[in-house]
């Protein structure tokens, strides 16, 4: 148990050395740092509730995606049939399908055969998986077309993927710091931004949609006596301050064909507003509804809500326009961001969010070193008056274990919460306890009759396997945490573990090797324990 | 130099004889907890049945409790609650979980904020919505019993399973006490309480484990040694160890709960009465005792063992290891 050789002991010195090492770019700020290699820049990461920041956990309403899918179909069955002529009755959504009903029965086989091709092979990480995207059956008559689970599973991860994209860009037009953007399982996206203190204009921002059309007013009747003839073209749509309008369905220009999106002034009314532009698609469109319909009112609808009827007053050739309503200087702007951004595949709700100032955030920093330095020291001096000079070696491998600590916890890039910090401190506690048990070991092979150096020796070997017992299962009960925990919890488990991993590390080596050397240099008689 | 002993070497407390009241006694605390549980109940913070919790500081001295009380209160956001918390100007206030899914505790976070206005700072904002809450519970729920069962089926492979077994009920009933204590003292039960549910459990194993590793050390060496007799040697040899463990861990402890600031407080506030209080109690007078009741031993006579040679090193001796050669029970004068 004391034998080093000369290799396992400089390799013992050389790995501390090294990870403690890791530790060292957390001393230095971020403007000394940008210069070193990247592989020296690794550091710790500070969890929001010590820099404060904001953590937003948005969902995607699958079922608005589920909808946009049944929608898709629905208009491709009306494609594919009309394009094969084979008339048709009864097409609309139903549950959670699209029926319709072939109205000649010869027609049937053709129309299932083209109808099927709508269905496409879902591929999964290699290759095709045997499955496709659309269930098509048929009973007397009337074929329905379901999409199958895969399928919309694959269509939600998509919206999921658009999504973050598209967060990514209004986050970044809002001139947010470094702001972490990813998923989180299926359907959940986490936002994290450090140093956001009330977002409130970011959840506005990330809750609209944004869907811009441009669609007719309906002139042939007034809202009022749409609703009681319920005209199939048109639907009542509300507008800013909850009037009514009576807008036709078909979309004639649409906000992905939009180029560019601006705030800026009206000229005459020094209103603010918002300057677009289309690209030359739209344009084209956009001059052909202008010109067809000068003097009749077109609708500009955001989320489903008018936000400006103008009157065209004469065609528009060269693809751009304005958009004034009531707007504000701030409203106008994050509309630009919206529109610039593109619009969301499905709306996102903020299920969860945890925002900390940057008061709390510092007192917590304070809080945490502080407690740390009183628990060491308190700790370490107890060690002191226990074990004397042994305790001197117990408290060396405990400093250089939280200097590991902090060296793994760097080179993860791991995120260093308050609990994390109380893991540390506990740590620190757990550390001394296998040292404890190897000194009390010595102690009782001492009371026993062993000769000095044989006691030492014996005490290492009994004690390692009760601490690599005990450490263990300390250790599942921090892998379980981990993996139920959330934020400043899971940062908790994460020390936890990795403190006990370096417990584990120097009570098998450093300590062993310390005492070691120390019995090489001075040959004991007596063990002063 | 004098060092510090705060047990005395070679003690030889009877602590098995104490199973007969330690075991009723625990089992009336376990039912008392498990009473408080169900009918004071826990104080569930916002991780697990959702709502809202905004720290806020006043800017201009102490906050009016009774003004804030009320503006809130005209904001018809239901069943609220207004408590200091730490200093005399923080405000903890928790609005519970709005009907109208995730969408309306975002408007009523907004009123409040608009309600307050300018004369508070805001600490600390957290909404956590019907969906993740109650995710939160099942996850927490469910990693409190798969770390027991992990934990479980870990000792029955070091050990038989009446040590799994001992351990397990020993474990069991501190996180069942430490429960009552949290319902007892209103402590909010959020995730970080289930953190330190699970580290209680870790250490207190911790602990387990290190007598019962002694008392297999010991089942193996002394044949005929009755039960009750080889407990106690066991448990008055890991005493020191113990002790000592435990005064730096509570140490450790204290220093958070002193200096760690609010934020933790319910944190530490557990894990010292689990770690310190209950795990050392349960560690000594109910997972070595009840390994009497589930059989390991028996038909030990009591008898006197032989007198043996010393401790021998296990069959992994290093090389190093020379024979002892002073003759066994010698005294060795310090």
């Amino acid at each position: 148990m004391l034998f080093f050789t000369r290799w396992k002991a400089a390799a013992i010195l050389l790995t501390a050395l090294v990870v403690c090492l890791c530790a060292v770019p957390n001393f230095f700020s971020e403007d000394v740092i940008r210069h070193w290699p990247s592989w020296a820049q690794r550091h710790i990461v500070l969890g929001l509730d010590l820099q404060g920041g904001s953590h937003l956990l948005l969902e995607v309403d699958s079922a608005a995606v589920r909808k946009e899918q049944l929608q898709a179909i629905n208009d491709d069955v009306l494609r594919v049939l009309r394009q094969a002529r084979i008339p048709f009755t009864g097409r609309a959504i139903r549950g959670n399908g699209v029926e319709v009903r072939i109205t000649r029965d010869t027609d049937l086989e053709t129309a299932l055969a083209k109808l099927r091709e709508l269905s496409q092979p879902l591929s999964g990480f290699a290759g095709s998986t045997g499955q496709r995207t659309i269930t098509v059956n048929e009973s007397g008559g009337v074929i329905t077309l379901i999409p199958t689970d895969p399928a919309i599973t694959e269509r939600v991860r998509q919206a999921v993927d658009q999504s973050i994209q598209i967060i990514e860009r209004r986050v970044n037009e809002l001139g947010l710091v470094e702001p972490t953007i990813q998923r989180e399982g299926t359907d959940r996206i986490l936002v994290q931004v450090p140093g956001l203190q009330d977002p409130s204009r970011l959840k506005e921002i990330l809750g609209k949609t944004a869907k811009l059309d441009f669609r007719m007013v309906d002139v042939s009747m007034t809202p009022e006596q749409a609703e009681q003839s319920r005209p199939a073209d048109s639907e009542i749509l509300p507008g800013e301050r909850g009037e009514k309008y009576l807008i036709e369905k078909r979309v004639l220009v649409s906000g992905a064909d939009l180029v560019d999106a601006q705030p800026g002034f009206d000229q005459r009314t020094n209103e603010p507003v918002v300057n677009f532009r289309f690209n030359s698609a739209g344009a084209r469109k956009f001059a052909e509804v202008t010109q067809a319909n000068v003097g009749k009112p077109f609708a500009i609808i955001l989320d489903n809500k008018v936000i400006s009827a103008p009157v065209i007053r004469e065609p528009i050739l060269g693809g751009s326009g304005q958009i004034s309503g009531n707007f504000t200087v701030q409203s106008a702007n994050d509309l630009a961001i919206l529109l610039r951004a593109g619009a969301l595949p499905a709306p996102l709700t903020v299920i969860e969010e945890r925002t900390v100032g940057p008061g709390l955030g510092q007192d917590s920093i304070n809080a945490g070193e502080r407690a740390a330095y009183v628990g060491a020291t308190l700790v370490l001096i107890f060690m002191l008056a226990t074990y004397g000079l042994f305790g001197v070696f117990a408290n060396i491998a405990v400093a250089i274990n939280v200097a590991m600590i902090f060296g793994v916890l760097s080179l993860l890039g791991a995120t260093l919460t308050l609990p994390g910090i109380a893991g540390i401190v506990l740590t620190v506690g757990i550390a001394v306890d296998s040292n404890v048990l190897i000194y009390e070991r010595i102690r009782e092979e001492v009371r026993a009759g062993r000769s000095a150096i044989n006691a030492i020796d014996a005490g290492f070997s009994r004690a390692l396997a009760t601490i690599l017992d005990s450490n263990i299962t300390t250790f599942i009960a921090a892998a379980v945490l981990f993996y139920i925990g959330t934020g400043p919890v899971r940062g908790f488990a994460v020390t936890l573990g990795i403190g006990i991993i370096t417990t584990l590390f120097t009570a098998f080596t450093l300590t062993r090797l310390i005492v070691a050397y120390w019995v090489r240099m001075w040959r004991p008689r007596v063990v002063p324990i | 130099m004098r060092l510090l002993r705060i047990v005395p070497d070679d003690t030889k407390f009877d602590f098995m004889r104490f199973r007969r009241i330690s075991f009723p006694i625990s089992a009336m605390l376990s039912i008392a907890a498990i009473a408080l549980y169900f009918f004071h109940g826990l104080n569930f913070g916002i991780d697990f049945i959702g709502g809202t919790l905004i720290e806020v500081q006043t800017k201009a001295g102490p906050a009016d409790l009774g003004r804030m009380r009320s503006t809130i209160g005209s904001l018809q956001l239901g069943d609220f609650q207004l408590q200091q918390f730490g200093a005399p100007n923080d405000v903890l206030i928790r609005i519970s979980q709005q009907p109208g899914g995730d969408e309306a505790q975002q408007a009523a976070v907004q009123k409040v904020r608009t309600a307050l206005g300018d004369e508070v700072e805001y600490r600390r904002v957290e909404v956590v919505g019907p969906s993740v809450s109650t995710e939160l519970l099942a996850y927490g729920t469910i990693g409190l019993v798969l770390a027991i069962v992990a934990i479980l089926i870990y000792l029955w492979f070091r050990f038989e399973w009446q040590f799994a077994l001992g351990a397990m009920i020993a474990n069991v009933h501190d996180i069942v006490l430490t429960v009552g204590f949290m319902s007892l003292t209103r402590v909010d039960f959020d995730l970080t309480s289930i953190a330190a549910l699970l580290t209680i459990l870790g250490y207190s194993l911790n602990d387990t484990v290190v007598i019962y590793d002694r008392i297999r050390e010991m089942l193996r060496r002394y044949k005929r040694m009755s039960m009750p007799e080889l407990l106690n040697a066991s448990v008055n040899a890991t005493l020191s160890r113990s002790i000592v463990t435990h005064v730096t861990v509570a140490m450790s402890l204290l220093a958070l709960l002193l200096f760690g600031g609010q934020a933790i407080h319910s944190f530490t506030a557990t894990m010292m009465f689990g770690v310190v209080l209950v795990g050392t109690y349960t560690s000594v007078f109910i997972a070595s005792p009840i390994l009497i009741y589930l059989g390991v031993g028996r038909g030990r006579s009591g008898g006197a063992d032989e007198p043996e040679a010393p401790p021998s090193a296990p069959a992994a001796a290093s090389a190093s290891a020379a024979r002892p050669t002073s003759p066994p029970r010698a005294r060795v004068r310090r």
